[in-house]
């Protein structure tokens, strides 16, 4: 299984480099969020995906999965979140004031002042 | 703290008493309380002579930074002592110039003695102390503090100019320098000179011995203006004259010849010692003297020379080292002891006549010596100074400048006979290079001498009529004038006191135990001494030469500008910036997608290939999970959802895509028993695509056209790349569990010590509530970012105002 879900994040972390590699602002975007996608799944897997019960106790079981990293992406989540939240409205704005989504039309350099 | 670390800081803390005194007592030029204290550390220093002829020495410790063994050591031995006689006493001369140079009410006197005085005590700072670093320390001080000076009319642009190319040129070679002071260290484990020069046999067979002498060299041939690096000092005569007459005469220079005769006791065993230095110094004097001839501007022309005379000392110091070869040692000892006793013949002649090209400049307005002529009748003081000082150095009798320039020629005579180091080859060279030197010495000495003084006089091209120079001003060049003539006919009150001391510390090997040198200067050879015979040749050629000189002044134009050595300072200085300027702009394009190119491509180098180099790779099976039905189903909806969303032409199927990915990888969660996370996932993703759909409503078509098929290739082989090592990476953690998890903890005490039962949300909240925390903060953040953003608009708000 985490064989599979290795290929599956790299095959994510992929998706998402190329979307950020492109020329649209929002595509960039999508590749961030698709990023965080991927990472959230790597460190799911790298905790190991053994079976077991729920991290929530009084299950009568004999084993659990690990709860770690659950709270760890939990608390990632949020974050990513936040920042893609803010990415989106930072784009729409630039979007109001400039009126292009072309990343190369955004170049701040002098040869543009 | 010690009267001598006194005596070397009182300067620097003397600088910072100079503002009031110039803001606050403006009636009396500042001068006058400078002048106070070069005089009595002059004084202090004199009385220091009787000590050092006795062969004694003076230590004084002061802890700086201990643990790393840099103290801050003073130490006076002969050499010091006669630097640190030479920087009081010339400083005291030119600070009471000064006074009468520069007007109290035109110039800024307080930052020029502020200048002076830190200049005066970080060279008193080289010369006298015994660890290295803190030599470093003082060493670049007077490169800053003379590059204040060179720049002190700062609104010319010349000024800047030569200023700042003295700064790189000096600063280059001060950094040469540590290197080389750091290479020693580890030789010897000390930073002590002494103790370097106690170890000289184990830094003489050590590996690092050539680089470290390498170094040390370049740092004294930039300071000391020797061949190829001279090319700072013709600009810094921008400087006022008081200051060209102290620094680039008579001091500073000097720091470089002061750095190879310290070091001759460690280094001067070495052929490559040998041949660096005196040829080196026998370029420079040839050089220095041959461009000299072709000045127009009296302070340039006494820049080269100084360039030429500054060789002539470092060829000496070079020739001496030869001394260390033989048994009856004195009979090359007496480079070193020209080297020494030339020392203090150049810095009184070439002070006194720096101060008299001064008065010239400030009598009548004017440097250049075409517009030039005349003067003797009207400035029969100045002339007469200026007469001594040329036939000084141009080495006629009855002046000091003819007795060490007697002695040059033996030395150079006699290293000619020398038999190491295949000198047999080459030796005929030196007495050729010093000879040639100094009939284009003479020859300049004349131009200097009469095309100023005699002739007729020009009043219609100087911009103010001349007369002679006020009687202060004339203190100082009339001392060293005197000075130079009683050096001719005493030269023994110096060799006992001061120059035999000094040697003994340049050449303390051929010492053994209280030993002496017994130093005599001999102001006569006889009529049948070749030096004197070579001294007539030069007075011959240099006579039939400068009359000539306007039939083969021709020579110098041969030469094109294209090759000086300025011009491939100026085109280097160009080039560098003009090609650092080309490359930044190569790889800093502006475009977001190359930087993200560079930041994918270093991870993919650094991470794959510490991977692949490391052999950190590992592929293992054992202990996975079986794979299910329901995730190949999800495998196969999450990368069909990922395409989609990558090749998706429109902005709506993209984000359908994204939510697709979001609640697919919700549903992993559920399959891998995290409810809270699935929970979470949920709700955010739904959150997450309306904020898309919400924004996007405002948006463009999602428009992607890739400019080139070359540009795609590359994005394509990146992603993949990262993909690629991503899993690497992944597969390989995942193959190497080397230990057990902590989370058994958790499991085990989530009810007993926290309470809960929900083990994921009592880590949250109570095993690790910090993070929680400050994630909330950043949640809150980005809510005011967001709110800030959409709110604020302060571009249309000042365009309303």
């Amino acid at each position: 299984m985490e064989v599979l879900m290795a290929f599956i994040v790299g095959f994510l972390f992929m998706a998402a480099t190329y979307l950020m590699l492109s020329k649209s602002l929002l595509r960039v975007i999508i590749g961030t969020a698709v990023l965080s996608h991927g990472v959230h799944l790597l460190l799911l897997t790298m905790g190991g995906l053994k079976k077991g019960a729920p991290p929530i106790l009084n299950e009568e079981a004999a084993s659990y999965v690990d709860p770690l990293p659950q709270a760890l992406i939990l608390t990632a989540i949020v974050i990513a979140f936040g920042v893609t939240s803010f990415l989106l409205v930072m784009a729409f704005r630039a979007y109001q004031e400039l009126k292009v989504d072309d990343m190369d039309q955004m170049r701040g350099n002098d040869q543009h002042e | 703290m010690t009267a001598l670390h006194i005596a070397i800081l009182s300067p620097l803390a003397f600088a910072f008493l100079i503002p009031l005194l110039a803001k606050y007592v403006r009636r009396i030029h500042t001068g006058w309380f400078v002048l106070i204290l070069p005089a009595l550390l002059f004084i202090y220093f004199l009385r220091m002579i009787g000590m050092s002829a006795n062969g004694k020495t003076l230590i004084a410790e002061l802890a700086w930074i201990p643990s790393f063994g840099i103290n801050f050591t003073a130490y006076v031995d002969g050499l010091g002592l006669l630097f640190a006689l030479l920087i009081t006493g010339i400083g005291s001369l030119v600070v009471l110039y000064s006074i009468y140079y520069l007007s109290k009410e035109r110039e800024q006197l307080g930052s020029f003695y502020v200048y002076l005085l830190m200049f005066m005590g970080a060279m008193l700072g080289v010369v006298l102390v015994d660890n290295v670093i803190v030599l470093y320390v003082f060493w670049e001080l007077t490169s800053i503090s003379s590059f204040l000076l060179i720049g002190y009319w700062y609104k010319r642009e010349k000024s800047r100019y030569g200023a700042t190319k003295s700064m790189l040129i000096t600063i280059f070679g001060g950094l040469a320098l540590l290197g080389g002071f750091i290479l020693l260290y580890i030789m010897t484990g000390s930073f002590s000179i002494r103790s370097m020069v106690s170890q000289t046999d184990i830094i003489l067979s050590h590996d690092l011995f050539i680089p470290a002498l390498v170094l040390i060299l370049i740092g004294a041939f930039t300071k000391s203006a020797q061949f190829p690096f001279y090319i700072w000092l013709p600009d810094a005569m921008e400087a006022p004259t008081p200051v060209s007459a102290y620094l680039h005469s008579a001091t500073m220079v000097k720091a470089g010849i002061y750095l190879v005769a310290r070091f001759t006791p460690i280094f001067a065993f070495s052929e490559v010692w040998f041949w660096v230095v005196s040829i080196t110094g026998l370029i420079t004097l040839f050089w220095g003297s041959f461009n000299a001839v072709k000045q127009t501007d009296l302070k340039s022309i006494l820049a080269f020379s100084t360039v030429s005379q500054l060789g002539m000392i470092m060829s000496m110091l070079g020739i001496g080292s030869a001394a260390l070869h033989y048994n009856h040692f004195e009979y090359y000892l007496v480079s070193i002891i020209a080297a020494i006793f030339h020392l203090i013949n150049h810095a009184t002649f070439k002070g006194s006549l720096f101060m008299a090209v001064g008065i010239i400049d400030h009598e009548t307005g004017t440097r250049d010596i075409r517009k030039l002529g005349g003067l003797m009748t009207i400035m029969p003081i100045t002339f007469t100074i200026t007469l001594i000082g040329a036939f000084s150095m141009a080495g006629l009798p009855p002046f000091n400048g003819f007795l060490s320039k007697e002695m040059f020629f033996t030395s150079v005579l006699r290293i000619s006979e020398f038999n190491l180091f295949h000198v047999s080859t080459w030796g005929p060279l030196f007495p050729i290079l010093g000879w040639t030197g100094s009939v284009f010495t003479f020859i300049y000495s004349m131009v200097l001498l009469f095309k100023t003084f005699t002739g007729k006089y020009q009043p219609e091209k100087l911009e103010k009529p001349a007369h002679e120079a006020p009687l202060g001003m004339l203190i100082s060049p009339v001392i060293l004038g005197s000075l130079v003539v009683i050096f001719f006919f005493f030269p023994n009150i110096l060799s006992y006191r001061i120059i035999a001391p000094a040697a003994e510390s340049i050449m303390p090997h051929l010492l053994a135990g209280n030993e002496t040198f017994k130093v005599k200067l001999e102001g006569w050879h006889g009529f049948s001494s070749p030096e004197l015979h070579m001294t007539i040749g030069v007075v011959v050629l240099g006579i039939l030469a400068y009359l000539t000189l306007t039939k083969w002044k021709k020579i110098y134009r041969l030469f094109p500008e294209k090759l000086t050595l300025n011009t491939l300072y100026d085109r280097t200085l160009y080039g560098l910036e003009k090609s650092s300027n080309k490359v930044t702009r190569t790889y800093m394009t502006g475009f977001l997608r190359d930087y993200l190119v560079y930041v994918f491509l270093f991870f993919i180098m650094m991470i794959g290939g510490s991977l692949v180099l490391t052999g950190g790779f590992s592929f293992d099976m054992k202990g996975n999970a079986e794979i299910g039905a329901y995730e190949l189903v999800l495998s196969a909806v999450i990368i069909a959802a990922t395409l989609t969303t990558i090749v998706a032409k429109s902005r709506l199927t993209a984000i359908i895509g994204l939510g697709v990915i979001g609640y697919t990888i919700a549903l992993f969660f559920v399959i891998f028993r995290a409810p809270d996370l699935a929970l979470t996932q949920l709700i955010i993703e739904t959150i997450s695509v309306s904020l898309f759909l919400l924004c996007f409503y405002h948006l463009p078509k999602l428009s992607f056209k890739p400019r080139t098929v070359k540009f795609k290739v590359t994005n394509v082989v990146v992603s993949i790349g990262v993909g690629a090592v991503v899993t690497l990476v992944a597969l390989a953690a995942n193959s190497q569990h080397t230990l057990n998890s902590i989370s058994s903890y958790f499991i085990e005490n989530s009810y007993k010590l926290g309470g809960g039962h929900n083990i994921v949300n009592v880590i949250l909240v109570d095993f690790r509530g910090f993070d929680t925390l400050f994630e909330i903060t950043v949640l809150v953040i980005a809510a005011l970012g967001i709110y800030g953003m959409i709110r604020l608009r302060l571009e249309k708000r000042g365009e309303e105002q």
